[in-house]
Parts: C-alpha cells; sequence; structure tokens
C-alpha cells in the first residue's frame, strides 16, 4: 500500500487535471467566451424578411465581431419581423442612423447581421431601434428575378 | 415441454430476482453515502485506484482517438472542399458521443473489473463476513466509497479524453495536413454550445458513472464465493456494463439531440 500522502497528491493531480479538461472545453472548444461574460446593450432592428437567421447568429461591423442576436421576434401587427441584439458594451459609440444588413456568410453559410456605420452624432443605446434595415436576400427570389428579366430580354428581342 | 417452460420460468423469476437485489443494493450503497462524506479518506484511496490509475489508458486512447478522427473526418471533408470544419467535426463526435461512450467503455474493462474481482475475492475470503462480525457495516466501509469514487471518477476521465482527443485532432489536422490553425479553433467554437453539447456530454458521462459502478459493485457482492464466480462475475460485469453504456447512450442521445 502506497504512502498516502503520495495517493492524496495524485488524486489532487488527477481531479486538477478532469476540473482543467472541462474548463479547456469550457472556454476554448465552446463559443462561451463572447455571451454572458460581458456587460452590453440590447437594441432591436425590423426586418421585413429575415430568411434563416438564427438567435445567436453574430453582429458584426466591418467584418468583426461586436455582439450577437438574442431574439427573433415576430410583430402581427406589420408583419415584420422583430429581432434583438445584444452589442457588447466596449462598442458603445455607434451612430443612431447605423443601417443593419442581413448576409449570408459564404454561398451556403449561416446568416449574421451586418451593421453599416452612419454619420449620426447621437449613438446607439439600450432599447434604440435601428431604422434603417435591409432585408435577407432569398436565393429563390433572386433566382427567379433572374429568369424572369432574361424571359422579358427574349420577348423583347 | 413442461419441462421446457419451467426453465424458461425459473430463468425469468431469476432474473427478476437479481433484479430486485440488485436495487436494493443500490438504495443501501445510496444510504451509506453521508457516511464516506465523513471518512474522505476511504473515498481517496479509491478515487487514486479508480480514477488516477486510469488516466493513463484515457490519456492514449484519447489522442489516438482524436488523430483518427482528424485523419478520416479530413479526408472525408475534403471532398466537399469543407477540411476548414475539421475542428467542429471532432469537437462535436468527442464532446457529445466518443469522449462519455469511450471513456466508460474502457472504464468497464479497467477499473469495473478490478472492482468487482476485489469485492468478488473479499466475499471469497469472507472479509466481509468478518467485518460484519466485528459490527462493521461493509456496505459503508467497502462499497459506498467505490460507488462514490467510480460516480466522481467517470466526468472528469470523460473530459479528459475529450480535451486530449481535441488536441489529437489538432496534432493531425493543424500540424500533419495543413488545416488553417484559425479555423479549426473558430468553427469549433463557433458551432460547439457549452449548454447543448458539453454540459450534456457531463450528464451523459455521470449516467454511465452511476451504472457502471454499480453493475461492477453488485456483480462483485452478488459473485458465487468461489474462484470461478468470481471470474465469471468478472466478465459479466464488463459484457453487462458495456452493454448498459451503449444502450442507455442511444437512449440519452435520443432524449438530449433528438428533438433538434
Amino acid at each position: 500500500m502506497m504512502q498516502s500522502r503520495t495517493v492524496e497528491i495524485w488524486v489532487g493531480l488527477f481531479i486538477a487535471a478532469g476540473m482543467a479538461a472541462l474548463f479547456v472545453l469550457a472556454m476554448q472548444v465552446s463559443n462561451l467566451t463572447v455571451v454572458n461574460t460581458d456587460e452590453g446593450y440590447d437594441v432591436t432592428a425590423r426586418f421585413e424578411n429575415i430568411s434563416g437567421l438564427k438567435v445567436r447568429a453574430p453582429v458584426t461591423m466591418a467584418g468583426v465581431r461586436i455582439g450577437r442576436v438574442t431574439e427573433v421576434g415576430f410583430d402581427p401587427r406589420t408583419f415584420e419581423a422583430v429581432v434583438t441584439m445584444h452589442i457588447s458594451s466596449q462598442y458603445n459609440e455607434l451612430p443612431a442612423d447605423s443601417s443593419a444588413s442581413i448576409f449570408t456568410a459564404g454561398l451556403l453559410g449561416e446568416q449574421y447581421i451586418g451593421l453599416e456605420p452612419g454619420g449620426d452624432m447621437e449613438v446607439l443605446k439600450g432599447g434604440s431601434e435601428i431604422m434603417l434595415t435591409q432585408s435577407a436576400l432569398i436565393l429563390e427570389q433572386l433566382i427567379g428575378q433572374f429568369l424572369f428579366s432574361k424571359a422579358a430580354e427574349g420577348e423583347a428581342k | 415441454m413442461i419441462g421446457w417452460l419451467q426453465r424458461l420460468g425459473q430463468s425469468g423469476l431469476g432474473f427478476f430476482e437479481r433484479l430486485g437485489r440488485a436495487h436494493l443494493l443500490f438504495y443501501n450503497i445510496l444510504a451509506g453515502v453521508p457516511s464516506v462524506l465523513l471518512r474522505p479518506s476511504l473515498l481517496i484511496q479509491q478515487v487514486y485506484s479508480v480514477g488516477v490509475l486510469s488516466m493513463l489508458i484515457i490519456l492514449v486512447s484519447g489522442l489516438f482517438v482524436g488523430m483518427v478522427l482528424g485523419l478520416q473526418g479530413y479526408n472525408t471533408l475534403v471532398d466537399f472542399g469543407a477540411e476548414e470544419s475539421l475542428g467542429t467535426l471532432v469537437a462535436l463526435t468527442l464532446v457529445r458521443e466518443l469522449g462519455p461512450v469511450v471513456t466508460a467503455l474502457l472504464f468497464a474493462g479497467r477499473a469495473g473489473s478490478a472492482l468487482t474481482a476485489e469485492i468478488g475475492l473479499m466475499k471469497a475470503t469472507e472479509q466481509l463476513s468478518g467485518m460484519e462480525m466485528m459490527a462493521v457495516d461493509p456496505i459503508k466501509r467497502v462499497l459506498s466509497p467505490r460507488f462514490l469514487a467510480g460516480f466522481l471518477s467517470m466526468p472528469l476521465l470523460a473530459a479528459i479524453f475529450s480535451a486530449v482527443g481535441v488536441m489529437g485532432g489538432y496534432f493531425v489536422g493543424v500540424g500533419l495536413l495543413g488545416v488553417d490553425e484559425g479555423s479549426y479553433w473558430s468553427q469549433m467554437q463557433s458551432s460547439v454550445e457549452l449548454y447543448e453539447d458539453i454540459f450534456n456530454g457531463v450528464i451523459k458521462s455521470v449516467v454511465f458513472g452511476v451504472v457502471a459502478g454499480w453493475i461492477a459493485i453488485f456483480e462483485g457482492y452478488d459473485a458465487l464465493p468461489t474462484s470461478e464466480g468470481v471470474s465469471r462475475a468478472t466478465t459479466r460485469t464488463v459484457v453487462h456494463t458495456s452493454l448498459a453504456v451503449l444502450g442507455l447512450d442511444f437512449i440519452l442521445t435520443a432524449l438530449m439531440f433528438g428533438d433538434n
């Protein structure tokens, strides 16, 4: 039988290694690092169509992630989608007339929101709404329009 | 015909009798857990023999499973030009499935069989009855610390397995096959959810820890007190634990990930 001190040291090492592995999985492997840990503010935007935008999708400005989508709702009176996004508190000087568009990462990638800065001196605060929005491009509609215009061209000739 | 029916009934009754004894033992072990917490030295000794001594096999197999996942995943993904998603594939496979399941299977072979043999031999050499004669409850003294050690060790071992596997996939994917390092980690981070994936993996391994410890201890405690009985009980531990883990894994996966 081993010395109980040695046993205790090994057990301590084992538990520390297990905890460290869980910590690595939580911090390095999962996307815990951005959300939940920092404070920030919520802004909303209304879109005619959000296509496949999901909760937790990134919100970017100039390609840099500055927040995440926290809620996707539907306004039954205006028939618009209401998207709530959470923006990190360090980015608290975004102009109030910034515009929001829904983009797709790559051809088949996931949807995300891209913000374009405006020129207003006022800044976005918690609860404010982004007025200028551009809906998602729906691939089927684009193809439909393309076919339609091709057919119209053919008739003109 | 009657004889055949009788044998069928006998084996059915025997099965339910064992199931009942196993459940009674389970409640007795659980009732003994508080007294173990008052004497942590017993628990530490068992965590050493169940957890620490299993760590080497977990580390080595985790590394190699991760490396194989890296190789196989790369070969499949490169056909679709999606080799950047290798990190996602490796991490989700390990955290959701292979981490808990392979750890439980290795645990059954490495630690469960040892537990059964130890307890069975204690019974065969009448150490357990000796303890009862000295008014020491063998369930509290011998069985509960071993059960608790398995319960505590399994999630830690599974976490070590997954973390080492992710590193193994990183070595092969980024080091050997030339996947971009940044996209390996960022694709992984953008698709692995803390609650959805990692917590559910931990829950799985906790369930497997309870089941593996329970089966190993019951088989040892219920073994015939002969050398043949102990050897049979050890075999049954490995077989039953593996079957239970694989079956439960399907049920848990269906409950956790089935609805999306």
